[in-house]
């Protein structure tokens, strides 16, 4: 019998398996220089991976980094390890099939909310209620950065776009609201502007056994500049961390409190533990596999020649 | 069937038996009257019986119910295609008589279920009628209360009777068939089925023997070309893919879900088509060939991803079971009418592989083939078989799984260094290295669909976007060179060439039989390999004064179906032309027969 796909390959490495690797420096990690704009806010997302890399002493080879089409999604080009640059929209199952495959691996996936919730919104959804493995960072900007300031799902009514040069008419989109309803397992809000938080949110999303939805409001300061200014205590805004006495698990209080209006709240708006499609997947497979002990793949192959005979 | 079938006054009254070499029945009726199931018995009896069989059946449009037929031709020499013209006609309903009469042969057999059907009087000089009570019969046999069930089963039985069949053969796959199951209902089938075969057979006065079939090297195994395409993916070691159903695609993807669990992997149902490849994509990103596959629309759902995947250089395997298009087309309906998409589907420069099995074997061997193209060339490869090759039931030699299966389990081995993209190889090849892999550089591949630099990082510089695209089409170059010429079938020069792909050999292979026996200069040659094609064609049909591209397609804006206008823009040789249709139904070789010469002014030339 085959090794089992869902189990863990089996790696030959030059590096004995006892030898303690040491974790990654930001220099080993970073590749290209980011093509950004100065002072976006994709910076910080991505110093906060690379710093999430390093404290979590991951591996090159280990980490999977993903992404569809956006300036944002742009993101696998700066990090030194594997890593695709997919179409637009369609990150999600992409991530998937490398989730569903390899579960040796972390796989972090990365965009836009024109990415996520306009071209994507299907694959959103679905791999939300599917609670595939994988962590998911939509950088926020409530415009389209790439092809230059066009209304997105998330731009709030009355943007002025060169789409809607009157203010935006179409009401928009909760990401929040959209993954609770979906059924996305673990569902948490960030701002580039408050570093410690935005790793903070990536450690607890990268922990969780499950599809983890972060909302990481990335400012585009050359198509929607101050856009989050009342998120950020900097320039007068507040910061609210989601309450105390919120309960992660109460799916209702989680719908509700993603209701707030802007600037709303920070933090962990939901956290459920259920098995992952990962998990159910291999159950099948070891039950079946139970019924296959000891034969070889073409031997299962032949009983099922044999009824055809 | 030989022309023995032709009635024959028997002696004394004592039905006659007489040798025959083959026979095509046609069933017709209901889908829920286990039409199919009457089929598939005789299509794995010939397998068992060394013979060689071919099916064809149609596919309800309604979910359940609705006109069904299912025709099969079994015989003891080679068997080339469904047959043109039934020898016998089993009719349940009237509407099954009225309908597919015309397909019988004259002095064929109409054998008919006299509790539903009232004959046409003035057609019983061309058929030789045969009522039989089939439901109050079979109701008699097991006991009122099964209603119609079973009377397929009764009727398989009177065939076996007429046709001399093996019983216990029959009985055993009878028996295969309803194991587990309530044991009564294993005695009420073999019940009606004896009591199918105990009939008299009325006025019928002659019954039938096969001549004994060749031995063959080896078992024989049966099944359609949906199921080879499964079992040969299994073989080839795939273990991931993803779908979303689509008749007639869905077969394989329920399959495959089914069954690889048991080799530790799985198949997975997905929102959409477009989600089903990118799922695919990164399955075989990950280290391992995955699979996704579709039928009309789904196929060009699939187009972004699959120009990703291209210029991405992901190794991939597409199945494209073709129906009627375009849009919802026909879907239960054969066509050969997505070549254009297969080959050229997409935006801008993008060469992939396409393939093209002619059976139910090839799509077995051909499935390992893609898969092993696709790790080969880091190119996508697209399996195009169609709504014929996928329903029919064939029989072929068993394979010798031992040696077929192969492990395509990826490699982890860290590496020094890698370039996604390497162009310092002259045939354009470069390898994929999965995640997981370390590589001691420190330098880690970007797999991406922007135009990129050797290592995956994007480039707007025109040097290397000539360099790339050029590099992803020499790979197909470097495969067209190893791909094997075509075998002409029949002399290798003459007057008529008939070129074919896909599904439709056979009844093209027996439009050839057909024409030299009547003295014409036919021969014909059948490509698997559509895009890259093999080289040297243009010498095989130097041979000829006429090749004609026989396609289930449209002839076009310009005269020339999908496969045709690619050889005439390969070869610029006016000499091919085309011979196409869209009737949604599979080549009859004296359809083929009639085109080619309605298509050649000048008439055949005699050999
Ligand atoms: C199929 C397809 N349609 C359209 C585009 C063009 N396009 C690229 S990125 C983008 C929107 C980007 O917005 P967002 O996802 O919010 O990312 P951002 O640039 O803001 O980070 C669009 C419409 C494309 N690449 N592919
Ligand atoms: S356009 Fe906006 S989102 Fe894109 S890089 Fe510039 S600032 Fe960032
Ligand atoms: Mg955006």
């Amino acid at each position: 019998m085959s090794e089992t796909l869902l189990a863990k390959p089996v790696v030959s490495t030059t590096t004995p398996p006892t030898e303690e690797r040491k974790g990654l420096t930001k220099k080993e990690v970073a590749a290209d220089h980011p093509t950004w704009c100065p002072g976006c806010g994709d910076f910080s997302v991505l110093a906060l991976y690379f710093k999430l890399i390093e404290k979590r002493k991951m591996w090159h080879e280990k980490i999977t980094t993903i992404a569809g089409i956006g300036c944002s999604s742009r993101f696998p080009y700066f990090v030194q390890a594997h890593g695709a640059h997919y179409i637009h929209g369609r990150a999600l199952p992409f991530a998937s099939g490398i989730s569903l495959s390899r579960p040796d691996l972390h796989v972090f996936v990365f965009g836009g909310d024109g990415d996520a919730f306009s071209i994507g919104g299907n694959h959103f959804t679905h791999t939300a209620r599917k609670n595939i493995k994988m962590t998911y960072c939509v950088m926020d900007n409530w415009v389209y950065g790439l092809t230059k300031k066009q209304t997105s799902p998330t731009s709030p009514l009355g943007f002025k776009s060169k789409t809607d040069i009157w203010g935006a008419v179409d009401y928009p989109i909760n990401p929040l609201k959209q993954a609770i309803a979906a059924g996305a397992t673990f569902v948490a809000r960030t701002t580039h502007t408050n570093p410690n938080h935005v790793l903070q949110m990536m450690e607890a999303a990268m922990d969780h056994d499950g599809f983890s939805f972060i909302e990481c409001l990335s400012e585009c300061v050359e198509f929607y500049e101050g856009a989050f200014d009342s998120s950020n205590p900097r320039k007068g805004g507040v910061f609210n961390e989601v309450p105390k006495s919120h309960d992660v698990t109460d799916e209702l209080a989680a719908y509700k409190l993603a209701g707030t209006d802007f600037p709303g709240h920070f933090g962990i708006f939901y956290k459920n533990s259920k098995p992952t499609k990962n998990a159910r997947e291999a159950e099948i497979i070891k039950s079946y596999q139970s019924k296959t002990a000891g034969l070889k793949d073409w031997q299962i192959l032949q009983k099922n020649f044999d009824k055809m005979k | 069937m030989s022309d023995t079938i032709e009635k024959a006054p028997s002696s004394g009254g004592a039905q006659k038996v007489s040798q025959i070499n083959e026979v095509v029945i046609r069933i017709a009726g209901n889908s829920q009257d286990g039409i199919q199931a009457i089929g598939g018995f005789l299509a794995r009896l010939a397998g068992r019986s060394e013979q060689e069989v071919m099916t064809f059946m149609t596919i309800p449009a309604t979910i359940s119910g609705g006109a069904s037929i299912f025709q099969v031709r079994m015989g003891s020499g080679e068997v080339l295609s469904s047959g043109d013209e039934a020898d016998v006609l089993l009719a349940f309903y009237q509407h099954s008589y009225d309908a597919h009469l015309a397909s019988l042969k004259k002095g064929g057999i109409v054998l008919y279920d006299s509790d539903h059907v009232v004959p046409n009087e003035d057609l019983k000089k061309t058929y030789h009628h045969l009522g039989i009570p089939i439901s109050g019969l079979t109701v008699e046999a097991i006991g009122g209360t099964a209603k119609d069930k079973g009377k397929n089963i009764f009727a398989l039985g009177l065939i076996a009777k007429m046709f001399d069949l093996n019983m216990p053969k029959l009985e055993k796959l009878i028996g295969e068939r309803f194991t587990g199951k309530d044991p009564s209902i294993l005695n009420n089938a073999l019940a009606a089925f004896h009591a199918g075969h105990a009939n008299p057979l009325g006025n019928v006065l002659e019954t039938f023997k096969f001549v004994d079939a060749q031995k063959k090297d080896g078992h024989q195994v049966v099944m359609n070309g949906n199921e080879a395409i499964g079992y040969g993916l299994i073989a080839a070691g795939v273990r991931f893919g993803a779908g979303y159903p689509i008749t007639p695609w869905t077969d394989i993807m329920e399959l495959l879900r089914r069954e690889l669990p048991k080799y530790g992997g799985c198949f997975i149902q997905t929102e959409d088509e477009i989600a089903a490849i990118s799922m695919a994509i990164g399955g075989s990103y990950a280290g391992r060939v995955a699979v996704t596959g579709s039928s009309g629309p789904g196929i060009s759902l699939k187009t972004e991803a699959l120009g990703w995947a291209i210029m991405a250089e992901m190794p991939l395997v597409i199945i494209d079971v073709q129906r009627g298009g375009p849009s919802t087309g026909m879907p239960t309906n054969i066509e050969q009418s997505d070549l254009n998409i297969a080959v050229n589907g997409g935006h801008g420069d993008a060469p992939r592989v396409v393939i093209a099995p002619a059976n139910v074997e090839d799509c077995f061997y051909m499935a390992i083939e893609a898969v092993n193209i696709a790790r080969k060339y880091s190119v996508p490869v697209i399996l195009l078989t169609d709504q014929g090759i996928a329903t029919r039931i064939e029989a072929f030699v068993e394979p010798n799984l031992e040696k077929v299966c192969q492990d395509i389990s990826p490699d982890f081995t860290p590496i020094a260094d890698h370039k996604p993209y390497d162009l310092s190889n002259a045939n354009g090849i470069s390898h994929h290295v999965p995640p997981g892999t370390k590589i001691n550089s420190g330098k880690y591949p970007i797999v991406t669909g922007l135009e990129h630099d050797e290592l995956g990082h994007p480039t707007g510089s025109p040097k290397l976007h000539m360099q790339m695209t050029a590099k992803r089409r020499k790979k197909l170059q470097a495969l067209a060179a190893t791909l094997p010429v075509p075998k002409i079938y029949g002399p290798s020069e003459g007057n008529v060439l008939l070129v074919g792909w896909g599904s439709t050999e056979g009844p093209i292979k027996e439009a050839v039989d057909r024409a030299r026996a009547a003295g014409d200069s036919v021969s014909s040659i059948h490509l698997k390999h559509i895009n890259p094609l093999p080289n040297g064609l243009e010498n095989i049909f130097s041979g000829f004064n006429h090749v004609l591209v026989v396609e289930m397609n449209d002839e076009g804006l310009y005269g020339f179906g999908q496969f045709g206008a690619i050889l005439r823009a390969r070869y610029c040789d006016p000499k091919i032309q085309g011979i196409n249709k869209t009737d949604g139904l599979t080549w009859k070789v004296k359809e083929i027969l009639e085109r080619t010469k309605t298509n050649l002014s000048a008439g055949l030339r005699k050999i």
